[in-house]
């Protein structure tokens, strides 16, 4: 589509925007005449329906949110400055806690990186677990998502039902990788280790679990008036909107966009199962819950499928200058022993280059982009964040609606701030 | 060889690049800008500052309608860069935009050299909206000016903060930690 073409939304004139491009001090001026009505409100950092530490300057009128701007850093610790300073082995480590409530999707993007710099390729066995578990994490997530969006809209209850269910996840993954949340198990060449016996017992029992919990949330939420009320026709944005800002996951879905990398730009082993991309159709609130719904659904539908066809082999690849050795073998052979020594304390070499990876997180494209200088730690690391970018979506979903539709929208986009400062 | 990025392309090969073995050095040209691929297999095409507007108009135009990030990268302490066809000078900063193609599911990056002495780049707002906040990032992170940018503010560091992070010369920054010594019993 020609630049010319393109539906002109966004203005740049300050009085006609909807974000709020003023400073503090500007900001200030607002509100001081008494026969202005607008008044400038700070929805601040510590507030429980914020979703974490974001803070949204409101322009208001009585109650209508005019313009609005989402100020964030309050959770910005660095990490992409850490990455310079940690080894790639380590590197999970600091990824994982950017998206924590999804961090397996943080780790494979910055395991895939790796991988595709030194030019190793992972087993399939290695693939295929780490595809079950992004699938469930993608669960968890969603489940999280449901859960913040219920209290926030006041069906509180929803807030222990969405938690109760994620717990049970949990505590699979607690078995699998050791730790409930940011679990440092997809590293560079493969996962950290092999899925316990019994583990598909234990995942078929979650998925037996889920689908009449589902139900409960249909009942609660999906077919409800209140419900209904809250959130259809509230946040809405086009799809010329959604790509101009470079919107990506439900809520550029929900615009009626089709885009998911799992489909259009298939990785792992996205191309060898079976499953639908949830679309909606009118951008607004609704369709995001049921976006997110219903991804809870065809992730089931992919982890079934894994179940039924986990292939056996390696859960990592066995290049001994990547891969550290297995602990036993440390004890027996000496050059276990230096591998394992160089691997932990100076790490292993990554070629020059540069490259982007992406991943469908289930906030949207999750990208990777690591510059290598030959040494072992990389160079450069920059994550893309989803987050970051949907944040831009709010003051344009804000804007001329209610305040108690600001909660529901920014409860709809769903960011994780972690992700979004690093 | 430098893998077919558009149907607008012309293949200009430099006679000089046929003998090396280097794949990524070997550049054609892409509206004016050499392009080549990286050491990983993937579309590049460099620019300096003044050609990026007209550069990314004339992309858009060939379908990459997605922008997917906007990043800058400090190569004050790096060894080379291997990627750079010959006739592309590397300077201290470099800003990546990466751009997808979603009906041909075609990715693109472009990389423009950015001089230490004169770290200004035309903003990417007006073709991109989506562009506002990665570019406050990259003020605020390394210091790079976007011209005609709507708020040209930093977004992660307070307002008032001095010096910008993610460069090479800045601190990693660290606390100094007293460690107290127990005596009863460890």
């Amino acid at each position: 589509m020609a630049v010319t073409d393109r539906p002109q939304v966004f203005e740049r004139d300050l009085d006609r925007s909807r974000v709020l491009r003023l400073s503090e001090a500007e900001s200030q001026k607002i509100g001081a005449d008494h026969n202005d009505p607008r008044v400038i409100m700070n929805m601040g950092p510590a507030h429980p329906s914020t979703h974490g530490v974001l803070r949204l300057m409101l322009e208001m009128d009585g109650e209508v949110v005019l313009r609005s701007k989402p100020v964030i850093g309050y959770l910005h610790t660095g990490m992409e400055k850490t990455g310079e300073s940690l080894s790639y082995a380590q590197g999970s480590t600091n990824v994982t806690r950017m998206d924590y409530a999804a961090p397996l999707f943080s780790e494979l993007a910055f395991s895939l990186c790796t991988e595709k710099l030194l030019g190793v390729e992972v087993p399939e066995r290695a693939t295929w677990i780490r595809m079950l578990l992004c699938e469930i994490n993608r669960m968890t997530s969603n489940l999280l998502f449901m859960a913040t969006n219920g209290m926030d809209l006041g069906a509180v209850s929803m807030m222990i039902y969405g938690w109760r269910e994620r717990e049970e996840v949990l505590r699979f993954f607690q078995e699998v990788t050791g730790l409930r949340m940011n679990h440092n198990y997809i590293r560079p060449g493969g996962v950290a280790a092999d899925l316990p016996d019994g583990w598909r017992d234990e995942v078929l029992a979650l998925m037996e679990m889920l689908p009449p919990r589902l139900e409960e949330y249909d009942i609660l939420m999906t077919g409800q008036p209140i419900w209904r009320d809250r959130l259809q026709g509230v946040g809405t944005i086009t799809s010329e909107e959604a790509i101009a800002l470079s919107t990506t996951g439900p809520i550029l879905r929900s615009t009626g966009v089709p885009w998911d990398l799992r489909r259009d730009e298939p990785y792992l082993a996205y191309d060898q199962v079976d499953f639908d991309v949830v679309v909606g159709t009118y951008g607004d609130c609704f369709d995001r819950y049921a976006i997110r719904l219903n991804e809870i659904r065809e992730s089931m539908r992919i982890v079934h499928q894994i179940v039924d066809r986990m292939p056996s082999g390696d859960f990592r690849v066995q290049d001994t200058k990547v891969t550290p050795p297995p602990r036993a073998r440390i004890d027996e052979s000496m050059e276990a022993l230096i591998h394992h020594f160089k691997i932990f304390t100076e790490g292993f070499k990554v070629p020059e280059g540069e490259t982007y990876v992406a991943v469908e997180s289930p906030r949207g494209e999750l990208g990777c982009y690591v510059v290598s200088d030959g040494s072992s730690k990389p160079y450069r690391m920059h994550f893309r964040g989803p987050s970051f970018v949907n944040l831009q979506t709010m003051s344009h979903m804000m804007a001329d609606s209610l305040i108690a539709d600001a909660v529901a929208v920014i409860s709809s986009v769903d960011p994780i701030l972690g992700e979004v400062d690093r | 060889m430098a893998t077919d990025t558009a149907d607008t392309e012309t293949d200009e090969v430099d006679t000089d690049e046929v003998d090396t073995t280097e794949a990524a050095t070997a550049a054609a040209d892409l509206h004016g800008c050499p392009s080549n691929t990286s050491t990983a297999g993937e579309a590049l095409v460099h620019a300096t500052p003044d050609q990026l507007i007209d550069l990314a108009s004339a992309l858009v135009e060939d379908g990459f309608s997605f922008l997917v990030d906007v990043t800058v990268v400090d190569y004050l302490s790096h060894p080379g860069r291997v990627d750079l066809p010959t006739g592309v000078v590397g300077e201290r900063f470099e800003l990546v935009v990466s751009l997808l193609d979603r009906s041909d599911r075609r990715r693109l990056r472009i990389r423009v050299q950015i001089p230490e002495s004169d770290p200004k780049v035309p903003s990417l707002f007006d073709l991109f909206p989506g562009s506002e906040a990665r570019e406050r990032e990259a003020f605020d992170m390394f210091g790079i000016e976007f011209e005609n940018h709507p708020d040209p503010t930093r977004i992660l560091m307070p307002e008032d903060w001095v010096g910008h992070p993610l460069r090479k010369d800045y601190g990693i920054g660290s606390i100094p930690v007293q460690f107290k010594s127990s005596d009863a019993g460890r």
